[in-house]
């Protein structure tokens, strides 16, 4: 559970509370971008972000990025996260 | 070399693998007089076994398992703490699915939802944030666990929700922190230990320095390591270059990842809204100092711990594990996962009697998973 995925942000949702949609192997998924903010947080726009439990750790850039998610597919970790990503969601559905 | 081939370079695998085989055997060490290197990251134990690594590098070298895995760690005391708060009919408890299937004295959480409890798994702390917005006629509890690489999300959740006033949002927090752990091996003089591969993620949010005692006071060698078997092996590698050389020290090899100061901005909001408990449980190891972290009474409004009133101070906690169960001696590398007597009988993965079992990251569950058993025999 301490191995963070790969994300790319790709736009600010929310700047009061420093979140933002991070696309992650192809699921969407809001992000707090607190750890990895130096500056405006449209200039995260682009980057690429390692993720961990809905929060961008540490900027990566996109060759680790690439990396990472294939050695998180073998170990099966990144369908782990995306699953965990979707339950998160049917949580928050049960909410509504 | 089952797995070599899923290497994504296996020139590279094969050249570093060569070379551990010749500092093994310029150490002089042997299948009957190993080097016992320990990983302290349930990630690496996962990755290590995945990828074969235990089989692939030379019998004068053998890895540990140390504790660390957050998941395998929890006492059963605590299990039962979050299944008391979950049951309570205007709770919505919110966990990490890893939690899940862990057992209690009297339940799991998996359990207990199928008994009626309101228990939800989530992603993030953020979703769980979500939920108590929402919902803001139930109290919604999050169940604050891991390292030092998930303790940062839940401290910059809670002043969140400090900020917004939620009333009814609060951290069942059992976050634990790995220094404290790793000093009470080094302590313990039955253990053998030469050296430490250590945890990538979390470093990531503490950097390297909290490790300098390692080296410093103990004379071990510790390499920071990614998780790629490339990353393992080269960690391994510079782990026993310094044990031939005779050198103690910390070494990064997960610098594109890890900042030697760690992220200040994690570390503050640890700083914040955390101090360390002055003990704290952990499955078997037993109570370690300073090893775990409690809310901070400025943001007590947010401690399940108090609202709820359990966990520490709310009387005897003690709880006995299941009778022959070897978590303990496993994770200080006593005995193997298969010299357990539940092992693969009365604990597999789908019924886990023991912590080790519950999580892909525990020895005994990738043990069963990849069949190593076979291979240590």
């Amino acid at each position: 559970m301490c191995l963070g995925i790969p994300g790319q942000i790709v736009e600010i949702t929310d700047a009061s509370r420093l979140l933002a949609m991070a696309d992650v192997s192809g699921v969407r998924r809001e992000v707090n971008i607190a750890c990895v903010l130096e500056g405006e947080p449209e200039s995260l726009v682009g980057c690429w972000t390692l993720i961990h439990v809905g929060f961008a750790m540490s900027l990566i850039d996109e060759e680790e990025a690439a990396k990472t998610l294939e050695a998180l597919r073998s170990l099966g970790e990144a369908q782990e996260t995306l699953e965990a990503m979707a339950q998160g969601d049917a949580a928050l559905e049960a909410s509504r | 070399m089952r797995y070599v081939e899923e290497f994504r370079d296996p020139v590279a695998a094969k050249s570093i693998l060569a070379a551990i085989e010749k500092v093994v055997d310029e150490i002089g060490a042997t299948a009957e007089k190993p080097v016992y290197i320990m990983e302290i990251c349930g990630g690496h134990t996962h990755a290590i076994f995945r990828y074969g690594l235990d089989r692939l590098t030379p019998a004068g070298l053998e890895f540990i398992h140390g504790p660390g895995c957050p998941v395998c760690v929890l006492p059963m005391s605590r299990i039962d703490e979050c299944v008391e708060i979950a049951e309570r009919p205007e709770v919505i408890f919110t966990t990490f699915g890893d939690a899940m299937r862990v057992p209690g004295s009297r339940k799991s959480l998996l359990q207990a939802k199928a008994d009626g409890a309101d228990i939800r798994m989530v992603y993030s702390p953020l979703d769980a944030l979500e939920i108590a917005r929402r919902t803001p006629d139930r109290e919604v509890v999050f169940f604050g666990l891991g390292f030092e690489t998930t303790t940062p999300s839940t401290a910059l959740s809670i002043q969140q929700a400090a900020r917004e006033n939620l009333a009814n949002f609060t951290v069942f927090c059992n976050h634990i922190t790995v220094p404290p752990p790793i000093k009470v091996l080094l302590d313990d003089p039955s253990m053998v230990l030469d050296g430490f591969v250590g945890p990538g993620h979390v470093s990531m949010v503490i950097g390297t320095h909290p490790y300098d005692f390692i080296a410093a006071d103990y004379g071990k060698p510790i390499v920071v390591a990614g998780f790629e078997p490339l990353d393992l092996l080269q960690s391994v590698l510079m782990v026993l270059e310094q044990i031939r050389d005779g050198r103690a020290e910390v070494e990064n090899q997960y610098a594109r990842v890890v900042p030697e100061e760690g992220n200040s901005v994690s570390l503050a909001a640890i700083a914040d809204v955390y101090e360390p408990r002055p003990r704290f449980e952990w499955r078997g190891l037993g109570e370690i100092d300073a090893s775990g972290l409690r809310i901070r009474d400025a943001y007590q409004s947010f401690d399940a711990e108090i609202r709820f009133k359990v966990g520490y101070g709310a009387g005897e906690r003690s709880v006995q594990e299941p009778e022959g169960c070897a978590c303990g001696q496993v994770m200080t590398g006593r005995v193997k996962p298969h010299q357990c007597p539940h092992y693969g009988t009365t604990c597999t993965p789908e019924m886990p009697l023991g912590a080790l079992m519950v999580s892909s990251e525990g020895a005994c569950a990738a043990y069963y998973q990849y069949g190593a058993m076979e291979a240590a025999e």
